[in-house]
C-alpha cells in the first residue's frame, strides 16, 4: 500500500499550527446578537412567575425569551439515529426546572455588557421542589423528575417516567445462576465511576443567521451535523429544508459535542428575529450544563474453577442520566456488553442495568460511551480475582481472554474475526517489565513502585444503524474532492479518510480535496462517533472511490473507441493495450465537462451489519507516596490493535491523548455535588487535568491484525484507548497499597486515607 | 480611557473601557489565534506576549499595556509555521485549539533557552493544557525541533 499505513501530516496542520481562524467563534460575524443563558439555583423547581419587562428595557437587549415563548413539543438533544434511543424529554426552555443550571431565559442583545445587565432584572419565582439527589434511591421515588405527560420513549428501551426509569433491560447466555453454583471461587464487587467531563479546550459554541433564501445557517462546533439539523427541526417545529448545519474546525469533541448542547438557543433567536446570532458556553457552563459521562455503579459477580478458567460473568450497571436522558439508554449497554466479550472462557454470563432520572446536569457521550465504566468494573474485578487465585493477573488473562474466531455471545453473537489481544497484552506486559515489577517494590525512602494492568475493547460503530457516505468527483486537471459529513474534531479523519482515498484512486494524498461537514453540500453521514468514522464511512469512501474507477475507465474507452475489457489503467494513464493509445486522466477529467453525459461523480453509502471490536492492553508502572498516597504515574505501556494502522501517527496521538484522560479519571477529574444539587468542579481550577507533568512516559505500540469487513483491513481507535488507564492504575494502586479502590477518582487523600 | 500599543509591530491608539480584558481587545483587532479556554488562569490557551515575555491575556487588563508591545502569533508566523510543522509531523496539533497558546510559549521558551532538556521543557509549557494529545506528541516535535536547530536550521528571529 502506497498511502494507508503512512505517517501522513493532517491537511489542515498549517492552520492550525498558525493560529489562523478557522474555529466557530473566529469566524462569527462581527454584528452577531450575543446570547447568553439564565439558569436555575435549584435543582428541582416550577417556576410560579418570570417577569422580564424591566430587563427588556436594557438599551440594546433584542429579545428575551422564556417557557412561555417557545414550541411544546418535547425531543431529545441526543445525537441519535432516528427514532432516538434517548426519551423525547425537552423543551428549549421549560416551566419545571430539573437541575441546577437548566435554562430558565434566553437573552439577546447586542454586546455582553447589556446581556449581562439584563440576565440580573429578570425577576424569577419558583417553588422548590425535593429533589433526587441520590441515584440509588431515584428508581421509584415519590419524587419524579418526568413527571409531565408529554414525555415519550420513541424506542422500547423499558423507559417510564412515572418510575424515574429512563431504561432498563436484562441479557444473558446460559444459566448464570446454575454456572455460579458450581465454581470454586466466586467474587462480588461494586465499582463506583463518576460523571468525568470530556473537557475539551474549545467549549460549547453555536452561530446563527439566516440566508438570501431566509433559511436558518447553523455553523456549530459539533460532530453531528445532520442530526442537529434534526433536532432543530424537532426543536422549532419547522422543515429541515429550511435549515443548514455545518461546523468548521472544532476544538475537541470526545463524544461532548455528539449531543446538542449549545444549538437550540441561539438557533431559536435567529429564527425568532431573523438576525444573526452566538452562543459561547463559558467554562463554567460547560462544567456545569453540558453532556458528561453518565456515572455508574457497577456489581460484578465472577465465577472461576480452581484452575483460573473463568466461568460465568453477572454483571448489573446502575447508569444516572441526570435531569435528562441524553444517551441513557445506550451508553449503559456497552458497560456489559463491551466489556463481558473480553473473556471467552465463558460459559454463561448475565448483564442487567437501570438508568435513572435524577435532578443532576443530564449525562451524554464521552470517549468510551459506557464501556470505560464496565470495563473498570469488569477488569477491577478480573485483577482481584486473580489475587484470590494466587495467580499472576496475566497468566490468567491469558487463559481466558477472547481469541480470533471465537463467538462472542455477549456482543450480540458476533466472532472475532481480527483480534491479536493475545499479542497486545504479551508486549504490553513485556514492554513494562511485568515479570520483574509485579506487584511491587519499596523503595526504601517512603515510596513504592509498582505495576498495573488491564486490557479493553469497542466497537467500530453502531452495527446496523449508522451510516456513512462519500462523495468523490474527477476535477478537470486529476485531482479530486471528496465531500464527507464525518466531523473531524481533531483527528484527523478528514486526512485518514483522504488517504483511504488515495489509496483507492491510486494517487497523492494531495490531490484529495475534503470538505465537510455540511447538510446543504455533504451526503448524509450520522456523524462522528462510536468510532465509525474510520471503519463506516472509510468503507463509503473505498467504495465511492472503486465506483468513481470504474466510471473514469468507462470516459477512458470512450475516448480511445475500446472495450473496457481492452484497458489498462494505473490511476493516472489509461491505455488501450491492443492499439497503445493512451489517455491521460487530466484528459479524461477535462473531457468530462465538455459534451457529456455521465457525470464523473459517485456518491456512496455504507452501514455495517457488524461493529468488529478493536483490542488493546494497557500497563502502568507508579510511584506511590506512602505518607501522601501522592501517585506519580512513572511509565503506561499500551499495545493497540485497531486493524490496519490508516495512519500511524495520528492513531498514537490518539492513544496518547486517550491515555491521559484515562489517567485524569484514574486519579483526580472528580464531580461532586453539594446536598442542594450544586456541581462543585466548576472550572478548571476545581477540576484538574493532567498537565504535561502529570502523565508521565507514555508508550504505544500496535499489534494488527487485519480486519476483513474493514478498509484496508482498519478497525478504529478513537474510543477503546480511553479504556485500560482507569483499571490499570487501580490495580497498581492496590498492588502498593493492599488496599482496594473500587470508586473512582482514586485521589491521594483517599489513598492516604485509606492506607492507614 | 486612551491607550497607546503596538501591536505586532503596528502601532494602534485607541479609546477603551478600563475593564477590558486584553484577550478580549486582541479578538476585536482581528487576532483569532489568542483563545479563551477557561475563566480561572488555568488553560494557557490565551498565551500572547507583552514587552516580549508571555502572559495570560485573559489576566491582563488592556490598560496595563498601555506604552507596551504586544506580540500575537499573528505577528509570528515564520516562527510558527516553521516550528509547528515539527508538532504537524507528529500529528500532535490534533484539534489546534491549544496550539497557539503552546507555540507562543514555546517559542518564549526557544528564546530564552535555546537547549532545554525535557525536564525544563516540561516545567516551561506546564501551564499549557492540552486536551487531545497527551503531550508526548507535543514532546516529540519539539525534541525534533530541537535537533534540527542544533544540525544549523535557521535560528530563532529575536
Ligand atoms: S483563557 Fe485560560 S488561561 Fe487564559
Ligand atoms: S490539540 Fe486539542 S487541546 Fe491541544
Amino acid at each position: 500500500m502506497q498511502t494507508v499505513g503512512q505517517p501522513i501530516r493532517k491537511k489542515d496542520a498549517e492552520a492550525l499550527v498558525t493560529g489562523k481562524p478557522v474555529f466557530t467563534d473566529d469566524l462569527a460575524m462581527k454584528d452577531c446578537l450575543i446570547v447568553k443563558l439564565l439558569r436555575s439555583p435549584h435543582a428541582n423547581a416550577m417556576l410560579k412567575k418570570i417577569k422580564t419587562d424591566t430587563a427588556k428595557l436594557v438599551p440594546g437587549i433584542e429579545a428575551i425569551y422564556t417557557w412561555e415563548d417557545v414550541p411544546k413539543h418535547r425531543f431529545t438533544l441526543a445525537g441519535q439515529t432516528y427514532p432516538e434511543p434517548s426519551p423525547y424529554d425537552r423543551l428549549i426552555l421549560d416551566r419545571h426546572v430539573r437541575y441546577v443550571g437548566d435554562p430558565v431565559a434566553i437573552v439577546a442583545g447586542e454586546n455582553e455588557e447589556c446581556v449581562d445587565r439584563a440576565l440580573k432584572m429578570i425577576k424569577a419565582e419558583y417553588e422548590v421542589l425535593p429533589a433526587v439527589l441520590d441515584f440509588h434511591t431515584a428508581k421509584d421515588n415519590e419524587v419524579l423528575v418526568h413527571p409531565e405527560d408529554n414525555w415519550k420513549a420513541l424506542c422500547p428501551v423499558g423507559a417510564d417516567n412515572q418510575r424515574n426509569l429512563c431504561a432498563e433491560e436484562e441479557s444473558h447466555a446460559g444459566d448464570v445462576d446454575a454456572v455460579l453454583a458450581g465454581c470454586d471461587v466466586i467474587l462480588e464487587e461494586t465499582y463506583h465511576v463518576r460523571a468525568a467531563q470530556q473537557t475539551m479546550m474549545e467549549t460549547f459554541r453555536t452561530v446563527c443567521y439566516k440566508d438570501a433564501y431566509g433559511r436558518l445557517n447553523v455553523m456549530s462546533s459539533s460532530q453531528i451535523v445532520y442530526h442537529v439539523r434534526r433536532i432543530l427541526s424537532n426543536a422549532l417545529g419547522i422543515s429541515k429544508s429550511k435549515i443548514r448545519v455545518f461546523k468548521p474546525r472544532i476544538g475537541g469533541g470526545f463524544g461532548a459535542k455528539q449531543t446538542a448542547v449549545s444549538e437550540i438557543y441561539p438557533a431559536f433567536v435567529t429564527w425568532m428575529t431573523g438576525k444573526p446570532s452566538k452562543i459561547i458556553f463559558t467554562r463554567e457552563e460547560t462544567q456545569t450544563a453540558s453532556s458528561p459521562r453518565h456515572e455508574m455503579e457497577i456489581t460484578v459477580k465472577l465465577g472461576a474453577d480452581s484452575e483460573g478458567n473463568i466461568q460465568a460473568i453477572n454483571m448489573y450497571t446502575l447508569s444516572n442520566t441526570g435531569a435528562y436522558g441524553e444517551h441513557g439508554p445506550t451508553t449503559v449497554g456497552l458497560s456489559g456488553h463491551k466489556s463481558i466479550p473480553l473473556y471467552g472462557s465463558l460459559k454463561a454470563h448475565r448483564f442487567s442495568y437501570d438508568v435513572v432520572y435524577t435532578n443532576q446536569m443530564s449525562a451524554g457521550a464521552y470517549r468510551g460511551y459506557g464501556a470505560t465504566q464496565g470495563i473498570f468494573a469488569l477488569e477491577s474485578a478480573v485483577n482481584e480475582l486473580a489475587e484470590r487465585l494466587h495467580m499472576d493477573p496475566v497468566e490468567l488473562r491469558m487463559k481466558n481472554m477472547v481469541r480470533e474466531g471465537q463467538v462472542m455471545p455477549a456482543y450480540y453473537g458476533e466472532t472475532a474475526n481480527s483480534c491479536a489481544l493475545d499479542r497486545c497484552l504479551m508486549r504490553a506486559a513485556e514492554m513494562i517489565g511485568w515479570k520483574e515489577k509485579y506487584p511491587c517494590r519499596d523503595m526504601g525512602d517512603g515510596k513504592i513502585r509498582s505495576v498495573g494492568i488491564a486490557m479493553a475493547m469497542q466497537g467500530s460503530c453502531i452495527s446496523s444503524v449508522d451510516v456513512g457516505s462519500a462523495t468523490v468527483k474527477l476535477n478537470e486537471d486529476g485531482s479530486y474532492m471528496m465531500s464527507i459529513a464525518a466531523a473531524d474534531m481533531g483527528t484527523g479523519c478528514d486526512t485518514i479518510l483522504a488517504q483511504i482515498a488515495a489509496e483507492s484512486l491510486e494517487c497523492p494524498v494531495g490531490n484529495i480535496a475534503v470538505s465537510g461537514a455540511d447538510t446543504d453540500t455533504s451526503p448524509y453521514d450520522s456523524g462522528s462517533y462510536a468510532s465509525s468514522t474510520t471503519y463506516i464511512t472509510g468503507t463509503a469512501v473505498r467504495h465511492a472511490c472503486e465506483q468513481l474507477r470504474e466510471k473514469i475507465c468507462s470516459q477512458a474507452a470512450r475516448m480511445l473507441e475500446c472495450g473496457a475489457e481492452e484497458l489498462e489503467y494505473d490511476g493516472n494513464v489509461a491505455k488501450d493495450v491492443k492499439s497503445g493509445k493512451t489517455v491521460t486522466l487530466e484528459e479524461i477529467g477535462v473531457a468530462s465537462m465538455c459534451n457529456n453525459v455521465q457525470a464523473l461523480q459517485v456518491t456512496e453509502s455504507y452501514s455495517s451489519p457488524v461493529s468488529p471490536p478493536p483490542f488493546m492492553a494497557g500497563a502502568v508502572e507508579i510511584e506511590l507516596d506512602k505518607e501522601t498516597g501522592q501517585v506519580e504515574i512513572l511509565d503506561y505501556a499500551a499495545v493497540v490493535d485497531c486493524g490496519t494502522v490508516v495512519n500511524p501517527n495520528l492513531a498514537r496521538v490518539q492513544t496518547e491523548g486517550a491515555l491521559a484522560q484515562g489517567i485524569g479519571m484514574a486519579l483526580y477529574e472528580n464531580v461532586q455535588y453539594t446536598d442542594k444539587g450544586k456541581l462543585l468542579n466548576n472550572s478548571l481550577m476545581q477540576y484538574k487535568i493532567p498537565s504535561r507533568l502529570d502523565v508521565g512516559r507514555l508508550r504505544v505500540e500496535f499489534e494488527s491484525s487485519y480486519e476483513p469487513t474493514g478498509p484496508f483491513g482498519a478497525k478504529s481507535i478513537g474510543e477503546i484507548v480511553i479504556n485500560t488507564p482507569a483499571p490499570a492504575i487501580a490495580h497498581a494502586i492496590a498492588n502498593a497499597t493492599g488496599s482496594k479502590f473500587r470508586e473512582l477518582p482514586i485521589t491521594s487523600e483517599k489513598i492516604a486515607m485509606g492506607a492507614r | 480611557m486612551q491607550i497607546s500599543l503596538v501591536l505586532n509591530g503596528k502601532k494602534i491608539t485607541e479609546e477603551i473601557t478600563p475593564d477590558l480584558l486584553l484577550i478580549d481587545f486582541l479578538r476585536n483587532h482581528g487576532c483569532y489565534s489568542v483563545k479563551r479556554g477557561c475563566e480561572t488562569s488555568n488553560c494557557g490557551l490565551c498565551t500572547v506576549f507583552l514587552d516580549k515575555k508571555p502572559v495570560l491575556s485573559c489576566s491582563v487588563l488592556t490598560a496595563r499595556t498601555d506604552g507596551h508591545a504586544i506580540d500575537t502569533l499573528e505577528g509570528l508566523q515564520d516562527e510558527a509555521k516553521e516550528f509547528g510543522a515539527f508538532i504537524a509531523d507528529q500529528g500532535a496539533e490534533q484539534c489546534g485549539f491549544c496550539n497557539p497558546g503552546m507555540i507562543m510559549n514555546a517559542i518564549a521558551l526557544f528564546r530564552e533557552n535555546a537547549d532545554p532538556t525535557d525536564e525544563e521543557i516540561k516545567e516551561y509549557l506546564a501551564g499549557n493544557l492540552c486536551r487531545c494529545s497527551g503531550y508526548e506528541g507535543q514532546l516529540r516535535g519539539i525534541r525534533a525541533f530541537l535537533e534540527y536547530k542544533r544540525q544549523g536550521g535557521a535560528s530563532c528571529r529575536q
